[in-house]
């Protein structure tokens, strides 16, 4: 017996024609779900950016909303700066921009194009700490640890600005940086040490 | 956070040329940055006018210009504002932390939103957020609201200390609108009352940029304060704050200017204590006399009837050290 192997045109079309409308769906059902997310949900700005962290440069792709913070934390792994409140109420995320403390958690990263960034990562000498680091150790500046990068770098720019006159002078210009443990008073002591040095 | 376009512009005329509706500008970012955080704002682009605008304090025919990206320390530290206007440094220095003053524009500072709970709340109403939606301090919460011009609409305060001083300091906003057209508005009446329509803070009109602050030549320089008390000692809002100054011929008061924050929906003068001080020789009862003109004025809310003994010791501490050189 010999097998009909002969495919009429008509076959060939029609399963043809039947595969290719199958294979389009999927397609016209991804399309239409994105276009409705993109309608429902505005899509992410990436934008190139460039910055400088501790003299460094990176280069990365990065969404517009992301804070400096962010981009910090997640991005170049740069962890030591914290996260607080994220509101601009705590000073967990002190880092210095062009010298001056500011709050990262409200500095968006696209517009540092052309400044520098310094964070408690880069205060440091090699292996010898930051005389503000050896003075949170030697005067109990901390318990917890988790405000203190904050702190340091507040600390840093306070004696710079010479705001070191009094107590109630460190107290007054420390007062956006804040600690639930308490270790005000080491903090206060610490500050003392370095602009007396 | 919505997302958004970021583009930075160079002068004014470019940044005035993007009319579109949901277009923000953006300075120092301290309020409008949290602001979008919290889904308050949602700019669908977000123009970067630092490089726009002015950022340095001039002297010009005895008058004092500020421009609008000048930051809040950069005032509080400069050496005019200090000769000539200190009631300004003071009134900085009061407000916010090192790091937000070393961010915050004198632009952004006039148009920083209200601090009430309820606005930052969006679950709950607000005709400062959604028009229309009804007022939950009026009869919630009420310990921080105003309690004096609010209406039943609207009993946010306005959270600056800096426009405290220059409403004292009568002084002037330069705008910029959309037109390309410049024009000054006093700063008394920069700010609005909430009246029907709280959702607007203030009479800039729609984009329209403040390019600088003018301050007018004046005779406060020697005898001015600023106090500001708060629930606790440093970087709070103010439950109440006073700006006094004084323009004195020996123990003779000639002018004298009182305006207080925490209180109003706009930084508020006192012009009627203002009125009664002139002429009078100074005294403890002088004093507290004007300071009873202000507080018969209040007409405080459930939670806050403590402002009013608050205010009182505050105007009258403040006009004390006016005098303390």
């Amino acid at each position: 017996m010999k097998k009909n192997t002969n495919f009429s045109r008509r076959f060939f079309l029609k399963t043809t024609g039947a595969f290719t409308l199958l294979a389009s769906i999927p397609a016209v059902l991804k399309a239409t779900y994105i276009q409705v997310k993109e309608f429902i949900v505005p899509s992410k700005r990436i934008v190139p950016l460039t910055v400088s962290v501790n003299k460094k440069a990176y280069q990365l792709d990065s969404d517009t909303r992301t804070t400096l913070l962010d981009l910090l934390r997640e991005n170049l792994d740069l962890t030591g700066t914290k996260k607080g409140c994220d509101h601009g109420q705590c000073g967990a995320c002190t880092v210095h921009v062009d010298g001056e403390r500011v709050l990262s958690c409200l500095t968006l990263s696209a517009m540092l194009v052309g400044k520098e960034v310094t964070t408690i990562e880069g205060i440091a000498d090699g292996d010898h700490l930051h005389p503000m680091q050896e003075a949170f150790i030697s005067c109990d500046g901390f318990q917890c640890g988790y405000c203190t990068p904050g702190q340091i770098m507040s600390a840093i720019a306070c004696v710079k600005e010479g705001h070191t006159h009094s107590v109630e002078d460190i107290k007054e210009y420390m007062s956006g940086n804040l600690c639930r443990c308490g270790a005000y008073n080491g903090i206060v002591e610490s500050i003392q040490k370095v602009a007396a040095s | 956070m919505k997302p958004f376009e970021l583009i930075k512009v160079t002068n004014t005329k470019t940044a005035l040329s993007h009319k579109k509706e949901q277009v923000q500008y953006i300075a120092g970012g301290t309020n409008l940055v949290d602001l979008m955080k919290k889904n308050i704002h949602l700019p669908d682009t977000l123009l970067d006018i630092n490089d726009a605008l002015i950022r340095h304090i001039d002297k010009k025919d005895n008058r004092i210009f500020i421009g609008a990206m000048v930051r809040n320390t950069e005032i509080a530290t400069d050496k005019t504002v200090l000769k000539e206007l200190p009631l300004l440094s003071k009134a900085v220095l009061a407000g916010a932390s090192p790091q937000i003053r070393n961010m915050a524009s004198t632009g952004g500072n006039i148009l920083q939103r209200t601090r009430c709970p309820y606005f930052y709340d969006i679950t709950t109403s607000c005709n400062k957020r959604i028009p229309g939606s009804g007022c939950s301090a009026y009869e919630g919460e009420n310990r921080m609201s105003a309690v004096i011009g609010y209406s039943k609409d609207c009993v946010a305060v306005h959270p600056s200390d800096l426009c405290v001083a220059f409403v004292a300091l009568d002084a002037q906003v330069h705008v910029i609108d959309t037109d390309h057209k410049k024009s000054i508005i006093p700063f008394q009446d920069f700010h609005r009352l909430p009246g029907n329509d709280p959702h607007l803070d203030n009479n800039l009109p729609e984009h329209a940029l403040i390019s600088f602050i003018e301050i007018p030549e004046n005779p406060f320089a020697r005898n001015c304060a600023y106090i500001k008390i708060r629930d606790r000692a440093s970087y709070a809002f103010a439950l109440v704050s006073v700006a006094a100054a004084l323009h004195m011929q020996g123990d003779r008061i000639i002018d004298a200017r009182l305006a207080s924050g925490g209180v109003a929906h706009k930084p508020w003068r006192w012009l009627e204590a203002e009125e009664f001080l002139r002429g009078k020789n100074v005294s403890d009862l002088v004093f507290s006399q004007a300071a009873d003109i202000i507080v018969g004025d209040l007409h405080p809310l459930a939670h806050n009837g403590f402002k009013s003994n608050m205010l009182k010791g505050a105007v009258e501490t403040a006009l004390a050290q006016c005098l303390v050189v």
